[in-house]
C-alpha cells in the first residue's frame, strides 16, 4: 500500500436537510447548508490554498491564503469562514488572488527559517506546499529587524520538540488542543509581533499538556514535529490498522520507511477515533522493537531453572507433550488455558478452539474475568446481549452523561475528548466516583454532580437513584409497558420504592447527602437524553454483576434506550477484550455467548470441528489457580496475559502456578507470569500480523500485517503448531479463513468477513441478514431477550470491612501514560509521567499517619504488604487512599484480596481494607520478588547451550 | 467456596424461596466446574456448616 495522504476539506463537515448549489470555478457543487466555500470548492477538487484551516476544527479566518472572489460581493473573503448561499458564484483563482496570497505568503516566510522554505529532508510541510502553491521563490525582505528566528526550542517531551522559530502562530495548535483535545493546555500569549504560541508560560513537559499528539498533526510548519520522525527518511507506505492499547481501538495509519514503522498516524476515517489519538496509541509504540522483545521460543524443566533456547518445533513438540502427559496421569480436565484481550479474534477463536476440541475440556478463560465479566452477565440477564447498547458517536446526542466508576480522560482518552466536545456544547454530566476524576472540573467542563460514594456502596447508590425515579413519577410508564416484562418490573418496582431504598435512608451507607442523590436522579430522569457510561469502578466489586443489573433497571425505568443519545456503555478496558467475550473464551459458552450446556449449538460446533465437546462449563481463572493449589490442575497455556502481576493476591497466584507441572506463556517480554512458566513462546506484536479486534462500542477493525514477525510465527501460527502436535490438527491459510469460520458458527457475526470489513472500513455487530451492514445501537424497537427484564438488586455490603488494625479503603486503577500491566508503555517513554505506582492519600489520612509527599510508606491489607512513596492528594476522600497496579516491582495485587463477584468472581480491586504507615524500606515480597525475578529471568544462549 | 455460594444465594433471597432456590441452582448448574459441584455436593453431605439455607437447598437440587 502506498503513502497514504488523507484529504483535508478545510473545515468540518456540516449536516442540514437543506442543500445549497454553487458554482466554484465554474464548476456546479451541491452540499448541506451552513457549508464554508473552502469545502465545497475542495469537494469539487479545487483545493483553495490555506494555512490556519483544517476540517477537524472549526474555522478561524487568520491566515489570509485562501481568499476568494465572489460575483457580485466586494473584496475578497477567506473561504473558510464565508459559508455558501444559493447560486453563489465563487472564483478562487485570479491574477488580484495570486498577488494577494503571494504577500501574504511572502510576509510569513519573512520570519521563518529561510532554508525552511522549500522542501527538504523528511517530506513537504503544508507550509512549503503552500509557497510552492502560491509561486514564492524568493523573499524580499531580510532578518535586520525584528525576528523570532533564534526562539529558543522546547525540547522538554519526549516525543515532540517546538521551535518557535517556525511558527507562523496560525493557532492550529491551540485549536486543536481546544476543540479535538479538549485540554486547553495550549495559548496564543502576547499581541501582535510579541505572539507566541504557549504552554502556560512553562515547558510543555511541566504544562498540562497530555501529549495527545493533535498540536503536533495540526500544526504546518513542523514548528511541532514528532522527534523520531525527522531522524528518519520519509515514509513510502502507509498501512492501516488499530491500536493495540485500550477499548476505544482508535485506527492509525502506520507510516513505513523500509519496512521500518517511523511513525503511527490517527486515521481520519477511523469511525472510533476520527483522526484523533493519545499518548499511547499516537507515541508509546516502540516496545514493539524494544530490546526486551524475546524472539526464541525457550524452554526448561524446572522455573528456577535458567531459559534454554529452542527452535519451534522443539518448543511446541515439548509443550504438546507435557500437556499430554499431564492428561494422562491426572485426567482430561487438569489442563486448561487464557485468552488473550490484546491478541485478535482470530488468535483468541483459535486458543478457546484448542482447549476445547485438543484438550477436550472447557478450561478456557480471558482476562475480562478480572475486568469486565460482570457486564457481560448483567447486560445479557437484563437485556439480551453481552455488549454495551451504544456507538461511541451516539455521544453526540447526549444530553445528560452519567458516569459511574470510569475515568475516561485517563482510561479512555480519545472517547472522552468526544465526550468532552458533547459536554462544551451544554450536555449535563452526573460523576459517580470515590475520586474527583479530571471531568469533575476541567477546562469548560464541570460535573453538575460529583456523588464521592464511599467504595463499595454502588448498589447502594444506584438503587437510590433508581428509589427517586419511581418514588417521584419519573418512571417512563409507556417505554415499559410496551418493552419491559412487566410482572419483573412491578416486583423491582415494589422493592425499589421500599423506604430502605431512598437516598435519605441510604446517604449515610453512600456518603453523599441525599438532596445531591434525589438532584442526580431528577436530571438523569427527566434531562433528555441520559447516558450512562461505566468503567471498573462498577464491575471489580463483590457485586459488580448486581451494579451493571441496576443500571440496566435505571435505564429502562427512564426510557433511556433504544436510540442514539441514550443507552448503557461499558468503558472496556483492553483493545481486544469485547473481541475476547465474543469469541468464546469463557468456560461456560461457545462464541456468541452460547451455553455449552445447550445440545444444538453444541452440536454445530461439534459438526464443525469433528470432535465431541464437553457439556460441562469449565474452570474459571481463579478456579484454575485454586485447584492448582489442590494440587487437581497441573497445567496451563496462557497467550498474552500476565496473570502474576493484574490478577488479585499475587502470592496465591504465584502458588498457583508453581504447583503446575507446566505453565506455557506466549508474549513479547518476559512477564511476570513467565517467571513461572516451563515454555515460553514468543508473540508477535500487532504490527506484525493480520487479524481483527473488537472494541468497547461491538466495532470489528482490522489488523494489518506492517512487518514481518520477529519471531517468526504470528501467534495464530503458533496456536495452529501447537493444537497440530496435540493430535488436533487445524488447517488454516490465513486470520481471514478463521473469520470465515467464526462468521459460520456465530450468528451475530454470520455477515462479517476481511473483505466486507475492508469494505466497509469496521462492522459492529451484529452483522447479519438483519443488519448487513453492522449495528452502531442495539435494542432498537426491542430488546435482544424480548422483553427488557428488571432485576432485584438488594444492596448487600461487601465482607471486606475495615477495621482497627486496617482502618483505610484501598481502590486501584489507571493512568494516563501507562497500560494495564505496563509491559508494553513501561518499555517507552512513558515513563517520563510515571516511572512507578505511588499510594495517593488524602491530607487529613498522611497527616494523622505523620506521612509528607514523597514518604516511603507501607501499605498492608490481611493478604499482604508492599512499600511505595506516597502521593498527599486531595482528590481523595479522607478513608480512601489509591494506587495503580502498572509496575510489577511495586506489586499492587500483593494487597488485593480474593474477594470477587458473586456471579462471575470478578476480583474486587476496587475494595480492600489497608492500613498506611511510614516505612523506611521495600516490603519482604518486594524483597523476595527482585530475587526471584533475577534467578527466573536467566537466559542461557543458543550458542551457550550448545557448547 | 462457601463464601461464593453464600454470596450467590444472597443475590437470589430477594426473590420468592421457590424462585430463589431455583436461581442459586441454575447458577451453580451453569457456572461451576463439576468438581466444584462435587466438592460443595460433598460439603452439604457433611451438614453444610456456615451455608446459607438457599444455598443448601440448591446445591440438594445439582446433578
Amino acid at each position: 500500500m502506498a503513502l497514504i495522504q488523507e484529504a483535508d476539506y478545510g473545515t468540518p463537515r456540516r449536516i442540514s436537510e437543506t442543500l445549497v448549489t454553487l458554482e466554484i470555478d465554474g464548476k456546479p457543487v451541491t452540499v448541506p447548508a451552513g457549508t464554508s466555500v473552502m469545502r465545497a470548492a475542495a469537494e469539487v477538487g479545487v483545493n483553495v490554498p490555506k494555512l490556519c484551516a483544517s476540517d477537524n476544527m472549526e474555522p478561524f479566518g487568520s491566515c489570509r491564503l485562501c481568499l476568494v472572489e465572489v460575483e457580485g460581493r466586494r473584496g475578497t473573503p477567506a473561504s473558510c469562514t464565508t459559508p455558501v448561499d444559493q447560486g453563489m458564484k465563487v472564483r478562487t483563482q485570479s491574477p488580484k488572488l495570486a498577488k494577494l496570497r503571494l504577500g501574504v505568503m511572502e510576509l510569513y516566510a519573512s520570519d521563518h527559517p529561510r532554508e525552511m522554505l522549500h522542501g527538504s529532508g523528511n517530506g513537504q510541510t503544508e507550509f512549503q506546499e503552500m509557497a510552492a502553491a502560491v509561486g514564492l521563490r524568493e523573499v524580499r525582505y531580510g532578518y535586520a529587524g525584528k525576528n523570532h528566528l533564534h526562539s529558543e526550542k522546547d525540547e522538554s517531551n519526549p516525543y515532540f520538540t517546538f521551535d518557535p522559530a517556525m511558527c507562523i502562530v496560525c493557532s492550529r495548535c491551540v485549536r486543536a488542543c481546544e476543540e479535538v483535545q479538549g485540554t486547553f493546555a495550549l495559548t496564543i500569549d502576547g499581541r501582535g509581533f510579541a505572539s507566541v504560541v504557549s504552554a502556560g508560560d512553562k515547558p510543555f513537559i511541566e504544562s498540562e499538556c497530555v501529549s495527545c499528539g493533535a498540536c503536533v498533526q495540526a500544526c504546518p510548519t513542523n514548528s511541532l514535529v514528532e522527534k523520531r520522525y525527522v531522524a528518519k527518511e520519509a515514509p513510502d507506505r502507509s498501512v492501516v490498522t488499530t491500536c493495540a492499547y485500550c477499548g476505544v481501538g482508535c485506527s492509525f495509519k502506520a507510516e513505513l520507511t523500509n519496512d521500518e514503522v517511523v511513525r503511527m498516524m490517527p486515521y481520519k476515517a477511523g469511525k472510533a477515533n476520527h483522526g484523533h489519538s493519545c499518548v499511547k496509541g499516537r507515541f508509546a509504540w516502540g516496545y514493539a522493537t524494544h530490546k526486551d522483545r524475546i524472539t526464541k521460543p525457550m524452554i526448561r524443566a524446572k522455573f528456577t531453572d535458567p531459559w534454554r533456547e529452542v527452535s519451534w518445533e522443539e518448543a511446541i513438540a515439548h509443550a504438546a507433550s507435557e500437556f499430554k502427559r499431564i492428561q494422562a496421569k491426572y485426567g482430561r480436565d487438569s489442563i486448561g488455558g487464557i485468552t488473550s484481550s490484546r491478541c485478535t479474534n482470530e488468535e483468541t477463536y483459535l486458543v478457546q478452539k484448542m482447549i476445547r476440541a485438543a484438550f477436550g475440556n472447557n478450561n478456557t478463560d480471558t482476562c475480562a474475568r478480572v475486568c469486565h465479566s460482570p457486564t457481560g452477565y448483567g447486560l445479557k440477564t437484563t437485556l439480551g446481549t453481552s455488549a454495551g447498547t451504544q456507538d461511541f458517536d451516539s455521544v453526540e446526542a447526549a444530553d445528560v452523561i452519567m458516569i459511574i466508576g470510569a475515568n475516561p480522560t485517563d482510561a479512555h482518552p480519545v472517547f472522552a475528548s468526544q465526550m468532552k466536545r458533547r459536554l462544551r456544547e451544554g450536555a449535563h454530566l452526573i460523576i459517580l466516583d470515590p475520586r474527583r476524576i479530571d471531568l469533575v472540573k476541567s477546562p469548560h467542563v464541570e460535573a453538575d454532580y460529583h456523588l464521592p460514594l464511599l467504595p463499595g456502596t454502588n448498589v447502594a447508590i444506584i438503587n437510590a437513584l433508581a428509589h427517586v425515579v419511581v418514588s417521584e413519577g419519573l418512571v417512563n410508564e409507556e417505554f415499559v409497558k410496551e418493552r419491559c416484562d412487566l410482572v419483573a418490573f412491578e416486583q423491582w418496582r415494589k422493592f425499589i420504592a421500599e423506604e430502605r431504598n431512598s437516598p435519605e435512608a441510604m446517604e449515610h451507607a453512600i456518603g453523599v447527602p441525599a438532596a445531591d442523590l434525589r438532584g442526580a436522579a431528577r436530571l438523569y430522569a427527566t434531562g433528555g437524553n441520559g447516558a450512562i457510561y461505566y468503567g471498573l469502578g462498577v464491575t471489580e466489586h463483590s457485586q459488580g454483576s448486581t451494579m451493571v443489573m441496576g443500571m440496566a433497571n435505571l435505564a429502562m425505568a427512564t426510557g433511556n434506550m433504544g436510540r442514539k443519545g441514550v443507552g448503557i456503555s461499558p468503558l472496556r478496558g483492553q483493545n481486544n477484550v469485547q473481541g475476547s467475550c465474543d469469541m468464546g473464551s469463557f468456560p461456560h459458552e461457545f462464541p456468541g455467548y452460547r451455553h455449552v450446556s445447550d445440545t444444538a449449538v453444541r452440536e454445530q460446533f461439534e459438526k464443525a470441528w469433528h470432535v465431541t465437546l464437553q457439556s460441562e462449563p469449565g474452570l474459571r481463572i481463579p478456579n484454575m489457580i485454586d485447584a492448582a493449589v489442590d494440587g487437581t490442575f497441573k497445567g496451563i497455556y496462557i497467550q498474552g496475559e500476565d496473570i502474576v502481576q493484574s490478577d488479585p493476591n499475587t502470592q496465591h497466584i504465584s502458588s498457583g502456578l508453581a504447583a503446575m507441572e507446566c505453565v506455557v506463556v506466549q508474549d513479547l517480554f518476559l512477564n511476570e507470569t513467565a517467571s513461572y512458566a516451563h515454555v515460553f513462546l514468543p508473540g508477535a506484536s500487532f504490527l506484525e500480523k493480520d487479524g481483527t479486534f473488537t472494541n468497547a462500542e461491538r466495532r470489528i477493525s482490522r489488523v494489518r500485517k506492517a512487518i514481518e514477525p520477529m519471531a517468526g510465527l504470528a501467534d495464530w501460527e503458533a496456536t495452529v503448531a501447537l493444537s497440530n502436535a496435540l493430535g488436533y490438527p487445524m488447517h488454516y491459510n490465513h486470520p481471514s479463513e478463521i473469520m470465515d469460520e467464526i462468521a459460520r458458527l456465530t450468528p451475530t457475526f454470520a455477515g462479517v468477513s476481511f473483505d466486507k470489513i475492508d469494505e466497509l472500513g469496521s462492522i459492529q455487530w451484529p452483522c447479519n441478514d438483519k443488519a448487513p451492514e453492522g449495528t452502531p445501537v442495539m435494542h432498537i424497537g426491542g430488546f435482544v431477550r424480548g422483553k427488557g427484564l428488571f432485576m432485584i438488586t438488594e444492596f448487600v455490603p461487601t465482607d471486606e470491612r475495615t477495621t482497627g488494625k486496617f482502618p483505610l479503603i484501598l481502590t486501584t486503577g489507571r493512568i494516563l501514560s501507562q497500560y494495564n500491566v505496563g509491559a508494553q508503555t513501561r518499555r517507552t517513554d512513558n515513563n517520563v509521567w510515571h516511572d512507578m505506582d505511588v499510594l495517593e492519600i488524602h491530607p487529613s489520612d498522611a497527616e494523622n499517619r505523620g506521612i509528607k509527599e514523597g514518604d516511603l510508606v507501607s501499605l498492608a491489607s490481611r493478604a499482604g504488604d508492599i512499600t511505595l512513596p506516597a502521593r498527599i492528594s486531595e482528590r481523595m476522600q479522607p478513608g480512601v487512599v489509591y494506587t495503580t497496579f502498572h509496575h510489577a516491582m511495586t506489586g499492587a495485587n500483593v494487597v488485593t484480596t480474593e474477594f470477587s463477584d458473586w456471579a462471575t468472581n470478578c476480583p474486587e480491586y476496587k475494595v480492600t481494607a489497608v492500613q498506611v504507615q511510614l516505612a523506611r524500606h521495600m516490603s519482604e515480597w518486594q524483597e523476595h520478588y527482585l530475587e526471584t525475578r533475577k534467578q527466573t529471568t536467566r537466559i542461557e544462549k543458543e550458542s551457550t547451550a550448545n557448547d | 467456596m462457601v463464601h461464593m455460594a453464600n454470596q450467590i444465594a444472597n443475590f437470589f433471597a430477594s426473590y420468592p424461596k421457590e424462585e430463589a432456590v431455583a436461581g442459586v441452582a441454575d447458577h451453580l448448574q451453569k457456572f461451576w466446574e463439576p468438581r466444584m459441584r462435587k466438592q460443595i455436593t460433598e460439603y452439604v453431605a457433611h451438614g453444610g456448616g456456615g451455608l446459607h439455607e438457599l444455598a443448601i437447598e440448591a446445591v440438594k437440587r445439582l446433578h
